[in-house]
């Protein structure tokens, strides 16, 4: 192993920690506007991944659409619902220790799985700049889908606005 | 960086991301912890979907499916944030609760 592998894996496992470590705060913190804060923690790991894999687009995207606009939305969801959840109050429902176990076996069987498994060792070098590309591609081989999901994003603004309206 | 890291490594944490939100989801009793347990676990499909793509790909700049794939989820997951943050508020509005224990008017 030398010296840039080991350095590379050491920032994998840096920003993997960091990721898991703010996803844990999310769901074990008892108050919800912390675990909205520790979820914005979360996003940013996740960008971190995706630049990790060259996908350079995704991450601002993840950067633009989850932290500036679903997690904005969440803290004001947060603080326009406040006072409810008092913070003597248990913050989880009856059957967790259930919830806990099945999650905990889930994951343990899809680690063994993914260990069994001869993953492929390494993808093909990007040679050029991949937004170009993606960019044409979205408006040739995925016009249709592409389509289909700005309708729906209307249709979800409007009735966001109908449901949530007085 | 990407002969570095085996594609495995990337696997394992959107395995854990994934139960984690999972556990958030099920677990949790205030409704806008749920949803954020539920963005948690699409935070790890897409993961998936963006380590198959660079390894899996022949010609990453030529086969992006995977990078449209993950952006297809992004947008839906905004999509399904504003919905349930309004059904949220307007369940405050009308119930006084976000505690989805208390929401139980359509339970049989």
């Amino acid at each position: 192993m030398d010296v840039s592998t080991i350095i590379a894996q050491l920032l994998f496992f840096l920003v993997a920690a960091l990721t898991l470590t703010a996803a844990f705060l999310t769901v074990l913190a008892r108050n919800v506007f912390h675990a909205a804060l520790a979820l914005v923690g979360t996003f940013f790991g996740v960008a971190a991944i995706y630049l990790m894999l060259e996908a350079e687009f995704l991450a601002i995207v993840q950067i633009l659409i989850y932290i500036g606009a679903i997690a904005v939305l969440i803290l004001f969801a947060v603080m326009l619902t406040r006072g409810l959840m008092q913070h003597d109050q248990i913050s989880f429902n009856h059957q967790w220790a259930w919830v806990a176990l099945v999650v905990g076996t889930l994951f343990l069987g899809m680690f063994i799985l993914i260990l069994q498994v001869p993953w492929l060792q390494s993808g093909a070098a990007v040679t050029a700049d991949t937004v170009p590309s993606l960019g044409q591609q979205l408006m040739t081989t995925y016009l249709l889908p592409f389509e289909v999901v700005s309708v729906l994003l209307l249709a979800t603004l409007v009735g966001a606005f109908i449901i949530a309206r007085e | 960086m990407i002969t570095q890291i085996p594609l495995v490594y990337y696997l394992a944490l959107a395995a854990a991301l994934f139960c984690i939100g999972s556990f958030g989801a099920l677990s949790r009793r205030n409704a806008i912890a749920v949803l954020m347990g539920i963005e948690l676990m699409l935070n790890a499909v897409n993961i998936n979907l963006v380590a198959f793509w660079r390894y899996g790909a022949a010609d990453p700049l030529v086969d992006q499916a995977g990078i449209v794939f993950a952006l297809f989820v992004i947008t839906l997951a905004a999509a399904e944030a504003a919905i349930g943050l309004a059904l949220i508020i307007a369940i405050y509005r009308s119930r006084d609760t976000v505690n989805v224990e208390e929401i139980n008017l359509l339970k049989w």
